[in-house]
């Protein structure tokens, strides 16, 4: 029985995994791409960002699953995701992505704008190109200030991932809950939070180590 | 020739006009003081002649060659504005090093960008980040630190990162170098050390503009002052006579408020 559980909790943990670092990959970049444009000059890319942003983040994320799952085919008569356990995966790795884009966008642009305006201007006079001044100047004084507020959503989005059930993407909870109703047994629920708190922990370790590394310098 | 001719320069933010009309020009070799209220604009001009901002009106050459023409109806791109600025070097007055490098990185790194673009640099990469190293820690040890190659800005004292600040502003050999209020944010016990160096560099007739509020080391250092009020010249000459037989009322007045 043990053997069972594990196996299934196991499972249901790979595929939160799985969630977790689609996630990770998709957002950091589309985060960047959205600060970008949130801070852009032009009112026309600016306001609608902003306003896209403040939606996702101002809806929960159980609502996103719902509607990009169901949505097109309720609404467009096209299910796009298909049928499968392969479509529901894939809408909700999307609806993560977009979802903690939204949250990294406004770290990003925090961080960035937080960078003084002196330190542009210095490569500027040295005539770096734009380019060079984000990547050499501006990008790791943006991630030494980003690396805290990132790690706090990097843990939610740990707990997070339990939400896929909404839309039967199996996950280790729903693996841990199903074993209630055939068996009658509830410490495999218990269980699912081990973990939880040991990813949870190991990530902790992980931000730590990074905050430490990057400790070198003073911004 | 001049080395660096600027005429009738003007820069309005907005409604304001800052700069109403800027006219001087420098000798090779030659350093130039300005001086003047707070607000009359000083900064304003070196940014514009740093193209960190754009004038509104006026013209910009060194050695003859035009940088800048408010008048040519073709408005800078971004790669002319950069070549531009190649022709000038600015130490501000708050230093800007950049955190996350070392002295020497802070020193070198424009120019080991700029040797990425050789065409050559894939063979030879080595051999010129040496070549780079090297001279950078030369221009490190002319102003005193060769001794703190390897420390981070956080680890030196304000008067170790201006003189870092002017060894990486040297180390793209600017035509001239720009200096606002360069000792402003130093202790004056650390204002010193720093303006020992720009007095070598003007010893080593390097040409140099130099916003300071430091009346005697402005006296001792250049071979011009250059009084700017409310976006104007007010008045200009050597040193002997902006600071010691004003021509303008308002000069007088401004030097009265540092007697004592
Ligand atoms: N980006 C800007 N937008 C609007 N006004 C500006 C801007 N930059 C400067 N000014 C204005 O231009 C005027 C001149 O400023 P500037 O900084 O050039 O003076 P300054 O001579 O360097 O003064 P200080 O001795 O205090 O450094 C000031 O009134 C300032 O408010
Ligand atoms: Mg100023």
């Amino acid at each position: 029985m043990f053997l069972t559980v594990l196996n299934s909790l196991n499972q249901g943990f790979f595929k939160a995994l799985e969630i977790f670092a689609l996630t990770l990959l998709g957002a950091i970049p589309l985060g960047f791409i959205i600060a970008f444009g949130s801070m852009s000059r032009y009112r026309v890319l600016r306001y609608p960002v902003k306003l896209v942003v403040w939606i996702v983040r101002g809806t929960p994320l159980m609502l996103q699953l719902l509607i990009i799952y169901y949505g097109p085919g309720l609404l467009l008569g096209n299910n796009w995701w298909g049928g499968g356990a392969a479509g529901r995966f894939t809408a909700a790795s999307l609806a993560f992505i977009f979802n903690y884009a939204c949250y990294f966008s406004e770290i990003f642009r925090g961080g960035i704008q937080g960078v003084p305006r002196g330190q542009r201007e210095a490569g500027q006079v040295l005539g770096m190109t734009n380019s060079q001044i984000f990547f050499r100047v501006t990008l790791m004084q943006v991630i030494k200030r980003i690396v805290p507020p990132m790690g706090n959503e990097i843990i939610t989005l740990v707990k997070d991932t339990s939400l896929v059930r909404v839309i039967a993407v199996y996950e280790i909870i729903w693996n841990g809950e199903k074993f209630i109703k055939s068996s009658g047994i509830i410490w495999p629920l218990f269980f699912t939070g081990l973990y939880y708190l040991a990813f949870s922990g190991l990530l902790t370790l992980l931000l730590g180590w990074i905050e430490k590394k990057l400790d070198y310098f003073k911004v | 020739m001049a080395l660096l001719d600027v005429c009738d320069l003007k820069k309005s933010f907005d409604r304001t006009q800052v700069l109403r009309g800027i006219s001087f020009s420098m000798e090779e070799g030659e350093t130039l003081s300005v001086i003047g209220p707070s607000g009359g604009g000083k900064t304003t001009l070196l940014r514009c002649l740093n193209f960190l901002e754009i004038p509104s009106g006026g013209k910009i050459a060194v050695k003859g060659e035009t940088l800048f023409d408010a008048a040519d109806p073709h408005s800078l791109s971004e790669a002319e504005i950069r070549r531009n600025r190649l022709h000038f070097g600015l130490v501000f007055q708050n230093f800007n090093l950049f955190p996350q490098y070392t002295a020497l990185d802070n020193v070198s790194l424009a120019l080991k960008l700029q040797a990425k673009a050789l065409p050559d640099y894939p063979s030879r990469r080595r051999e010129l980040n040496e070549q780079i190293d090297q001279n950078c820690e030369e221009l490190l040890r002319r102003v005193g630190l060769g001794e703190k190659l390897r420390h981070y800005p956080h680890q030196l004292s304000g008067g170790q990162q201006q003189r870092v600040a002017i060894a990486r502003a040297m180390a793209l050999k600017p035509e001239v170098l720009f200096f606002d209020e360069p000792t402003s944010a130093l202790d004056p016990e650390l204002t010193g050390e720093v303006l020992n160096v720009i007095r070598q560099l003007a010893r080593e007739k390097m040409t140099m503009v130099i916003v300071t509020h430091e009346m005697s080391f402005a006296e001792a250092v250049s071979d011009q002052v250059l009084f700017i009020d409310d976006g104007r010249i007010e008045e200009m000459g050597p040193p002997s006579q902006v600071m010691h037989a004003p021509q303008s009322e308002r000069t007088r007045q401004f030097l009265r408020g540092y007697e004592r």
